[in-house]
């Protein structure tokens, strides 16, 4: 019994600080806004270009002009800004923005992430994600451990193309943490999912760690 | 005297399409594109078209319609997940296709409207992106060099303009249409409202008509949402999605 997507979200949510600007990515990180503490400000970034992220609008009152970088409908708060693409990544590239959290595919011991692409198979582009991972002061990704066949996703080194180099500081996956040093590389494990054993965990992961638990 | 304003969306594009142009369409999915300047080029039918602009529209709408029409040659974008047409005639070689870091796309736009031919950025150093590319080393960390972006032909999408290309945009329908507006050789702006000079407030000018040759009020905003998702009436926190 591994860590469902909301268990990973509300583990990824554990990396939230008062008074963070943090960047939320599509997918299973969306959902960390769900598991904000009460009483901690967060204020959400959109890449597309709006600081102060609301949730979804009430049925009939969604606007064709506020959407978040996943093309969801969105609103807005009291405290909200809007601004363009190049404000937004000036941000983000700028180191304004505290924490990063998005999926991948393959992640590297190296702290290496490839999120945007299979070469002949799969093109959908890396979007922000490569802006986000060379800019955020702190990297978090977090995705399923295996492919659904199985193969690992944890890796001595990527085969896909990369979106960063030596880019990710925390992996959180369906079976445990893992904190990477992307100056010096190696993984430490640091958490095990529920029921998940240090010998799976082991026997489903590529690449080599510490374990720290 | 100079007179921005036109009737229509094929009369501001008249005399300044042409094969072979590069053309940049503002917008971030379908939120803020110039929707009657699109479908105005379309009927054009001008050809063999590079567009630069953050997605491709969806299938049969937006800049999609220009790949239906196989106007368009070479795509410059960030992101092209919603366009299943796009991922098509790009894997089986029909389409040309450079990615862009979306940050990097917003910055070579805004740097090729200001006079900036290139700028150093960590984006993409040790992927795809860079290879090719000049690397320098700033205080211990590599940089890759990216260039600035010119069009011949920016259309743009507004909410509110004045006579004099004045323009606002509204929420996050702002995206990269000011920068696109200032790195067009041509920039043509269609708007929900078109007013007269001293009905926009000066100090919350967006885009300054120095940057606009031609304006319209768009006939017809149809403003399509791509994922229309909300919340049940009942919830109070406000919390429980985003």
């Amino acid at each position: 019994m591994a860590w469902t997507r909301e268990d990973m979200a509300a583990r990824a949510a554990l990396e939230l600080q008062d008074g963070f600007y943090v960047n939320l990515g599509i997918g299973i990180p969306t959902l960390v806004a769900n598991y904000i503490p009460d009483g901690m400000s967060v204020t959400l970034q959109s890449e597309n270009g709006m600081l102060g992220m609301g949730p979804f609008p009430f049925e009939g009152e969604a606007d064709a002009d506020l959407i978040n970088a996943g093309k969801q409908t969105i609103t807005e708060l009291a405290q909200s800004s809007y601004f363009s693409s190049s404000d937004s990544f000036a941000m983000i590239r700028g180191g304004h923005i505290n924490l990063s959290i998005l999926g991948g595919m393959q992640v590297a011991e190296n702290g290496d992430l490839a999120n945007w692409m299979v070469p002949g198979k799969m093109v959908k582009g890396m979007g922000g994600a490569m802006d986000l991972v060379a800019g955020v002061r702190r990297v978090v990704v977090v995705m399923d451990h295996c492919e659904k066949t199985g193969a690992p996703k944890v890796l001595k080194r990527c085969n896909l193309p990369l979106t960063g180099a030596g880019v990710v500081d925390l992996l959180i996956t369906d079976l445990g943490v893992f904190e990477i040093d992307r100056k010096a590389g190696g993984m430490r494990l640091t958490a095990l999912a529920t029921d998940v054993s240090l010998e799976e965990i082991t026997a489903k992961t590529e690449a080599e760690f510490v374990v720290a638990l | 005297m100079v007179q921005k304003v036109h009737s229509d969306a094929d009369a501001a594009l008249a005399g300044l399409l042409f094969d072979g142009m590069t053309v940049m369409a503002g917008g971030f999915g379908l939120c803020g594109i110039p929707e009657n300047l699109i479908a105005a080029m379309r009927l054009a039918g001008v050809r063999d078209l590079t567009v630069v602009s953050n997605n491709c529209g969806i299938d049969g709408f937006g800049l999609g319609i220009l790949l239906e029409s196989g106007q368009i040659k070479k795509m410059i974008s960030s992101y092209v997940g919603e366009n299943k047409l796009f991922e098509k005639l790009y894997l089986s070689g029909e389409l040309e296709l450079e990615f862009n870091p979306q940050g990097t796309l917003a910055e070579r736009i805004r740097a090729g409207g200001a006079g900036i031919p290139a700028f150093f950025t960590k984006t993409g150093v040790g992927t795809l992106v860079s290879e090719g590319k000049e690397i320098r080393n700033f205080d211990g960390d590599d940089y890759v060099m990216e260039r600035g972006l010119v069009a011949d032909l920016s259309i743009i999408k507004a909410w509110k303009g004045d006579t004099e290309g004045n323009l606002v945009y509204r929420k996050t329908a702002r995206n990269f249409n000011p920068m696109m507006a200032t790195a067009g050789k041509a920039c043509v702006v269609e708007v929900e409202h078109l007013v007269e000079p001293g009905q926009l407030d000066p100090d919350n000018i967006h885009t300054p008509g120095i940057y606009v040759d031609r304006i319209i009020a768009g006939a017809r905003f149809e403003k399509r949402i791509e994922r229309v998702t909300t919340r049940p009436r009942d919830t109070t926190s406000g919390k429980d999605a985003v």
